[in-house]
Parts: C-alpha cells; sequence; structure tokens
C-alpha cells in the first residue's frame, strides 16, 4: 500500500502478498463509522436457517428486520415453499416497555394452527436480547401446545456479527438432530453441509454423487426439511463445502455422533474435481473411485472446450473479488486462472485467519488482500490495482458499475447455478458477457 | 366501503412496510452531501442498503455505529463518536444524520447530548449534525420519512427576509418524478427550494471520476432559507401534524401551508396546478394545457379496457392515495386498498372518494400481504411495490410496478409517474398490463367456455 488509509485502525487489516506476511487483523468487530459491508447475528442465522423449506421462520421484533429478509434468497425447494413467507411478531413501542413474550405466544398459535408446521424457527433481534423476553421458555410452552418442534434462535443482532448468527443457528440445527429414541445406526450414506441449494446447487452436487454411488443423507440445509434433518445422524460422513457457516455444527457432529468431516468445493473445475475424487477416497470403495473417474473425465470432456473458448478473450483480465466467506473466495482465485485470469484484489466479510492463509499463498505477488473492507477501500483498491472486474454481492454491484468495470453476481440471490462443472461453464459465460458487453464502448 | 372485517391477528405474514430509520435514510439522501449514521447494530444499516441499492443500482454508503455486546451494556457513546469522526474522515460531508435504530433506543442512547458534546470538544458547533429518534418498532419508513424531513427543517431553517422561492417538499416518489415535478415548476416559472432532492443522488449519471458523495441534493444554503418562503407546497395529505414540515414552518415562521396530494390523476395535478399559478400569478402555459389535453385523449382511447381492470392498490399511504385517486378517474375501481402502516388520515380522505365506488371495496389500514390475499377476490391488477409479486404468484394476480421497493425490475427510478404526462405513461402501464393478460388468456379462455363437445370427449 502507498499511502495511509483514511481510518488508522483499518491498516492491520489489509495485507499485500509478497511485501507482508500473511497474518492479518480477521474475526472482530467492525470499526464504527467504517460503513462495513457486514450484517448482524440474526442475518447469519437466517442465511444458513432459510432453506429449511417446511419450516415456519418467525422473526421476533419489529418489523424491518423480517421485511428486508423476505424471500430474498434463491433457494430451490423440491417440496414446501413455507420458508419464502416471512412471519414477524412486529414488535410496537408497547411491546418493547412491557415485554413482548405474550404477543410471541399469540403469533406462535396463530401460526401452528393457519398452517399446521412441524417444524417453527424463532428468531430474536436486538430489541429482544434486551429487553429480555424469554424466548426459550416460550417456545418450549408452544411445543408442548401444540406438539411440534420449536425451536428459539438466538439470533440478536448486536451479540457479535455474522459469524455469531452462524454459531447460533448450528445450535438451532443440533437441537433439531438430537436423536430422542434409539440411537440411529449409521449407514453408507453421507451428509453434505454449507450447500444452500441456491439455483439448485445442492441438486446437482446430489446427482453427481448419485451417479458415484455415493447417496446423500442429509443437506445442510439447501432445499431440507425436518424430517430430513432429522436423519442426519445416521451419515458415516460429513462433507462441508461454506466452512465459514459449518464448522462448528461438522465438529460438534464429529464429537457426539462420531461422523468425520472433509471440507470440499464445488466452485470451478479443479475444485470440483478434487472434492469428488476426495469425497471417493474418503470412503475406500474401488467401485466408487472409478465411477468417479468416469464421470469427472466426461463432464471435464464436455465443457473443456467451451471454457476454452471463453479463455480467449478472457486472458490477461484481472479480477477483484469480495465475497462474504473463506471458502468461495479461496476457490475463485482457481476458477479465475481456470478461465485465464488474475485474481488482483480479494477479501471476505467474515473469512478466518486459516482462510486468508490459503488465499495468500494462492495469490500472486502484488494482490491485496483484505478482511471487512469498506466502499472506500474497494473502490481505492480495485482502481489501484487495475481490476477489471468486481465479484460481490447486490451492495457492492453498483460500484463496480459506477466505477465502470464488470460485475459478478457470487451471492445468495443468483438465479443460475455457480457450482459443479454445469456451474463452470456458467460463471465463465457470466464474466464473458460481463466483460465483453459492448456497453464498455461508450463508457 | 367496507372497513377492515379480519378478526384480530397478532401476527404479521409477509409485510407491506418497513422500518422507520429507512424513511429516514431516504430524506437524508436528498440532502446536499450529506451522510447517515445509524446508531445501532451493523445489520441495519447493511439491510437497508442492500433493499436501497436494489432499487436504485446506485452505491448507498451509510455508516453504523456498530454496537456490540459491550456498548450494549455500557452505552454507546464511543461507538457513536468513532463513528462520526469515521464518517468525517472518509466522506467529508456537510451535514450528518443520526439515525437510532431499535437498538439505541431500547437502550436509551442520548443522541442529543452526544452529538452537541462532539461538535463542541472540537469547536465546531456550526456542523450540522441532524439527529431523529426513530427506533424501528416506533412506526414504518412513511413516518421515518418525514419525521426526518421536519428535523432538517428544525435544524437548519432560520429567521430570514422574504424572498419568493416556493417551498416544494414531496414525499418518497421516484427521481423520474422529481424531475417532473421541477419540469413543471420551470414551465410555470415558478422559484422553488425542493426538498428532499434525491433526482440527482439517487439517479447519478455515469461518470468519472467516481464521487463517494453523489452530486446534487437540495441545498443546506436553501434550506436554512426556506422560512421566508412565499408558501410551502406539501405533497403529503396523509402526514400527521407532528411529523409535517410545511406544518412547523408555518406555525414557526408563518409560512402558508398548502397541503396537497401527489399529482397523480387529473384532478390531483389540477390541484397543484391551479395552486401554482396562484404564486405565479400568470395564466398555465400552452405546453402544460397540452400535455392536461393528451392525458384526457389517453383516458378515453383505453377506458374500456381500464372499466376491466379491478385493482389491489397497496404500499405508503401518500402513494395508496394518488393511485387509489387515478384509479377511481379510470374506473379501474379497487377491490382492496391497502396501507402498510397505519394512517390516520387516509380512511376519511379515502371515505369522501369512495362512495362512487360501485363494488364491495375493503380498506385495510396497515394490512400485510396475507390480509390483502385474503380479502382479493375478483380483483386482477395489483398495483405497488415488487413485494406485490406474492399476489401474482398466489392469485395470478398481474403486477403493476410502483413506489419502493422494486426489486425483481431494472429502472424503479426511471418510473415517471407525476403531473399530467407522467399520469399517462403511469395509465399506459396499466392497460398495458391488463390488454397483455387478456390476449395471452382471451383464446384458451373462449375454447373452453365455448368449444363444443371437447369437455365429454377428453373427460370420456
Ligand atoms: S426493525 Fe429495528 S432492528 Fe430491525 S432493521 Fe429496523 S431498526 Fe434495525
Amino acid at each position: 500500500m502507498s499511502a495511509k488509509l483514511a481510518i488508522e485502525a483499518r491498516e492491520g487489516s489489509i495485507r499485500v502478498k509478497g511485501k507482508q506476511k500473511s497474518q492479518l487483523q480477521c474475526d472482530a468487530d467492525s470499526i464504527a463509522g467504517a460503513v462495513s459491508q457486514r450484517a448482524c447475528v440474526y442475518s447469519g442465522a437466517r442465511v444458513v436457517l432459510n432453506p429449511i423449506t417446511d419450516a415456519i421462520h418467525l422473526v421476533h421484533g419489529p418489523i424491518g428486520c423480517a421485511s428486508y429478509t423476505w424471500d430474498i434468497r434463491g433457494s430451490l425447494s423440491s417440496g414446501s415453499e413455507l420458508f419464502r413467507n416471512s412471519f414477524s411478531t412486529d414488535l410496537q413501542e408497547e411491546d418493547v416497555i412491557f415485554g413482548g413474550e405474550k404477543k410471541l405466544a399469540r403469533c406462535i398459535d396463530e401460526l401452528a394452527l393457519k398452517y399446521k408446521p412441524s417444524l417453527m424457527f424463532v428468531y430474536s433481534t436486538c430489541v429482544v436480547g434486551v429487553i429480555g423476553d424469554d424466548i426459550t421458555a416460550v417456545c418450549k410452552q408452544a411445543e408442548q401446545k401444540h406438539q411440534i418442534k420449536v425451536v428459539p434462535v438466538q439470533s440478536s443482532g448486536f451479540a457479535g456479527n455474522k459469524s455469531a448468527g452462524y454459531r447460533a443457528a448450528c445450535d438451532a440445527l443440533l437441537q433439531l438432530i438430537k436423536s430422542e429414541g434409539e440411537p440411529t445406526a449409521q449407514s453408507r450414506k453421507i451428509n453434505y453441509l454449507g450447500d444452500f441449494n441456491l439455483a439448485g446447487e445442492a441438486w446437482i452436487i446430489r446427482n453427481y454423487l448419485r451417479e458415484m454411488g455415493v447417496e446423500l443423507n442429509a443437506t445442510f440445509t439447501g432445499d431440507s426439511s425436518y424430517a430430513s434433518l432429522r436423519r442426519a445422524p445416521a451419515a458415516c460422513l460429513n462433507i462441508m463445502q461454506c466452512a465459514g457457516s459449518m464448522t462448528y455444527l461438522a465438529q460438534e457432529m464429529e464429537r457426539v455422533y462420531n461422523i468425520p468431516y472433509m471440507r470440499v468445493s464445488f466452485l470451478g473445475i479443479e475444485d470440483t474435481s478434487r472434492s469428488l475424487r476426495e469425497i471417493a477416497a474418503a470412503l475406500n470403495d474401488k467401485e466408487i473411485s472409478e465411477k468417479t473417474e468416469r464421470l469427472i473425465e466426461r463432464e471435464t470432456a464436455e465443457i473443456r472446450s467451451l471454457i476454452e473458448g471463453y479463455r480467449v478473450p478472457l486472458q490477461g483480465k484481472k479480477a477483484a473479488v469480495f465475497v462474504g466467506g473463506g471458502f468461495k473466495a479461496v476457490s475463485l482465485i482457481k476458477q479465475f486462472r481456470e478461465v485465464g485470469m488474475e485474481v488482483v484484489m480479494i477479501g471476505t466479510q467474515t473469512g478466518k485467519q486459516d482462510d486468508y492463509d490459503s488465499m495468500y499463498s494462492l495469490a500472486c505477488d502484488g494482490t491485496v488482500i483484505l478482511d471487512d473492507a469498506n466502499p472506500s477501500e474497494l473502490e481505492r483498491f480495485i482502481l489501484q490495482q487495475g481490476a477489471d472486474l468486481l465479484v460481490g454481492g447486490v451492495k457492492e454491484r453498483p460500484l463496480a458499475y459506477k466505477l465502470g468495470i464488470s460485475f459478478i453476481d457470487h451471492n445468495h440471490e443468483r438465479k443460475h447455478p455457480l457450482s459443479g462443472f454445469a456451474g463452470a461453464v456458467n460463471f465463465a459465460q457470466e464474466v464473458y458477457s460481463t466483460l465483453c458487453s459492448p456497453v464498455w464502448n461508450y463508457v | 366501503m367496507e372497513k377492515q372485517t379480519l378478526s384480530y391477528r397478532s401476527v404479521t405474514e409477509n409485510p407491506c412496510k418497513m422500518c422507520m430509520p429507512m424513511g429516514g435514510i431516504l430524506a437524508f439522501k436528498g440532502v446536499e452531501r450529506s451522510m447517515v449514521l445509524l446508531h445501532g447494530s451493523q445489520g441495519c444499516s447493511t439491510y437497508m442498503r442492500r433493499h436501497i441499492a436494489e432499487h436504485f443500482n446506485e452505491p448507498i454508503d451509510v455508516g453504523s455505529s456498530s454496537l456490540n455486546e459491550k456498548g450494549t451494556i455500557y452505552g454507546g457513546e464511543k461507538n457513536l463518536r468513532q463513528g462520526l469522526d469515521n464518517l468525517i474522515k472518509v466522506y467529508n460531508p456537510s451535514l450528518i444524520g443520526v439515525l437510532t435504530t431499535c437498538l439505541a433506543e431500547t437502550i436509551g442512547e442520548d443522541i442529543d447530548r452526544v452529538a452537541s458534546a462532539y461538535l463542541q470538544e472540537r469547536g465546531q458547533e456550526e456542523f450540522p449534525i441532524v439527529t431523529v429518534s426513530s427506533p424501528g418498532y416506533g412506526g414504518s419508513e412513511f413516518e421515518g420519512y418525514w419525521m426526518t424531513l421536519t428535523r432538517i427543517v428544525t435544524k437548519l431553517a432560520q429567521k430570514v427576509e422574504k424572498h419568493n422561492k416556493v417551498n416544494i417538499i414531496v414525499p418518497f416518489i421516484s427521481p423520474a418524478d422529481i424531475r417532473e415535478l421541477k419540469r413543471i415548476l420551470q414551465l410555470m416559472k415558478i422559484e422553488y427550494t425542493l426538498l428532499p432532492d434525491f433526482s440527482d443522488t439517487l439517479d447519478q449519471p455515469f461518470a468519472r471520476p467516481y464521487k463517494r458523495i453523489p452530486d446534487g441534493g437540495t441545498k443546506l444554503r436553501d434550506i436554512a432559507r426556506m422560512s421566508g418562503a412565499p408558501g410551502t407546497i406539501q405533497l403529503g395529505v396523509c402526514v400527521a401534524e407532528g411529523i409535517s414540515p410545511g406544518k412547523y414552518l408555518e406555525d414557526t415562521f408563518g409560512v402558508p401551508l398548502y397541503n396537497l396530494p401527489i399529482p397523480m390523476g387529473i384532478e390531483n395535478t389540477d390541484r397543484l396546478v391551479n395552486v401554482l399559478q396562484e404564486f405565479s400569478g400568470r395564466a398555465t402555459p400552452k405546453s402544460l394545457l397540452q400535455e392536461r389535453g393528451r392525458l384526457l385523449d389517453a383516458m378515453i382511447d383505453s377506458h374500456k379496457y381500464n372499466f376491466q381492470g379491478r385493482s389491489v392498490i397497496f404500499g405508503e399511504p401518500e402513494l395508496v392515495y394518488a393511485v387509489t385517486k387515478t384509479c377511481l378517474e379510470n374506473g379501474v375501481f379497487p377491490v382492496v386498498v391497502s396501507s402498510g402502516s397505519k394512517n390516520a388520515k387516509l380512511p376519511e380522505l379515502l371515505k369522501a372518494q369512495l362512495e362512487q365506488v360501485p363494488q364491495q371495496m375493503h380498506f385495510l389500514n396497515g394490512g400485510d400481504f396475507a390480509g390483502i390475499l385474503a380479502k382479493s377476490e375478483g380483483a386482477n391488477i395489483a398495483i405497488g411495490s415488487s413485494e406485490g409479486k406474492y399476489l401474482s404468484e398466489k392469485a395470478g394476480m398481474p403486477l403493476v410496478r410502483i413506489g419502493f421497493p422494486i426489486h425483481d425490475r431494472v429502472g424503479g427510478q426511471r418510473l415517471l409517474s407525476v403531473g399530467y404526462t407522467g399520469t399517462a405513461m403511469f395509465l399506459d402501464r396499466i392497460t398495458n398490463t391488463l390488454l397483455e393478460h387478456k390476449l395471452a388468456n382471451y383464446r384458451h379462455n373462449v375454447y373452453e367456455k365455448f368449444y363444443p363437445g371437447t369437455k365429454t370427449v377428453t373427460e370420456g
């Protein structure tokens, strides 16, 4: 970095590969007034639990929190669409003064009667944490009254950041799968953690696994249901993609149910192939391994020429990346290389030191690596590094466009899959469509 | 008109409103070189920025004091101060709006005290920090918007000599709508101060180099002088007096207030033009009369198609009133009219209008989408924000998008719906949606109904 940053305290969160060590300040509270791109605890919890399709997701709090999260994500369902509703207790001034427990209980009653769900999540928000509503007690009473599962999610917005929300969601999930009766016998099936079935991504992976001779048991949480999640303890292996949100769950499942876990990523040809091979290896079955090789060979052969075609016009272009979690960022460095591009700036909202270490070792010299960046830093390093394209979410998109560069949507709202071999083609196509659009001739 | 008949329900199912600080941010966006700091947890500001950015396709930078557990227990003063420091360092704004969120309000933060102590210590008492107490549970974005405007005017307006610039205070309409109002004002040769003017800040032309605070917005100097205006035209008939900036200017500085509805529809636009004429003292220019004539022509051309329309109208009260009025003028009679937030003035305003509706009409004051859906039988067109896609999905009702947020289509910022010309364009969107729906379905429908013999053959 040449010039100093306006907010000095941010210096520790930014590194240049080759010039500084990989150690950077991350996993810390955002700085006031720095215009962080991060969301809150509730948001983190909701991201993880939202794809559970047959659940009622009831937000206990004032209306805004529920309003801004109504059906904004692209998780697809093969069954119930109940999860796409936004339910709120819409707390008012008098509720804040006198407590919201009674209203919460009434809301749960109404929803239980109207929708007859088997599962309900009750999320606490900022206010609830302060006024001290005992949502656990209310949920417990409701469970008995309606004979359904009502799970409190401790997601008060100020008690940490998005990562704390992931943890709260994992706690809720652990409560769900707690086997009450006989311990379930382990099978040859595996669980898939950290895929939210955005635009059907979990379905793509399920098909690959099936072809390999591996059956998926439960998916956390893409296109999942209460019943499917309760089967989770019966798996022999957990594969985990979004480590940022799921590591705690994987560790707990290892501790309690003896299920080992491994990290995977299905972004890009390289990571998809590697992950499939590692799954086959972990299951230690010759037939599975053979099938896996056949699958990889067929799929890569099919898309190789397509990707090669995109490589030509994209060769040598530079990408900047700012996404939510670590695994995406790490995979994207490799995925951009597959289409002939280098990443020159990379960062995440909630990455951990080991994610940054991976990014650091993969990135080329001079790459700027940053944690919890804000718009002014993104702007500065995009320009300084001469990036032609930014990868990010809804908030980052207009910044890229105003800077006159291309943009890739890598968020939970997207409507096309980016996972697996099919996703790799979509990705290359999207990069091509945004970098080679004729509109840039006019700006 | 039939009042809300739903038995009382506690739970909100698919909300048709947002929270107070959202409206506050939008109001500040229309003030020259301003920045906003939300005092509370990080999430509120991120969610609102995301929502606004998606509608306008503009970068929306809003700070947060990022309160954490410590701040919640021991008070958030340190965070608030640091937040102000950093916003000033990075953005160098001319005004900062501090909006509280649920969290700050619940723990009882005294933002006024902190703000003035902060400025005093720096010897910057002149720097305008406008504080607004806007907990999410205190009201919707509608109240947040108007309360913020009142706070801005209260903070900035000073006693000045009388001048000839008329105050125009607008509700949350589109940037294109604001530009249209300015065009009309220019046509009528009226000098004005328009507040808040987000026609450029939320709809910036592409230009290099990039500016962190976009150009545009009402000038602070002009807001300070709103007190000397010959009058205030406020497009806010649903606004309660306590949060009415026009009322404040009238009570404090004696500026006469003309409270008018949004100029949508022929009658409402006439009302605005008539008042403007009073101020200008000149006859309405010919070109504007031509526009009026063209609107009438369009209304006649489309009247039979429009009479087929039975509408569901939802959203912010001010917009709901204007849309309802336009629909009534054109025979697109409403089946449901629903204001997202509870509003004290809307029932009276609507009552006078709705006597002419030939069928049963439901009015929901503070309705959610589950409530709207439950009452919408017989309707064939929905009019409001993108959230109405729920009605399309559940009941197959096509949706004409207007208002905020529009996140599943582009161009929300460019939708023009006010004035004679804007009304004609809005009406065309309604008529064309009805036509599109009809043309896509009539062959099939008629075949199903009248083609002889098919039923028995296929069913047998
Ligand atoms: S309702 Fe309150 S906590 Fe929720 S987003 Fe709005 S201000 Fe924040």
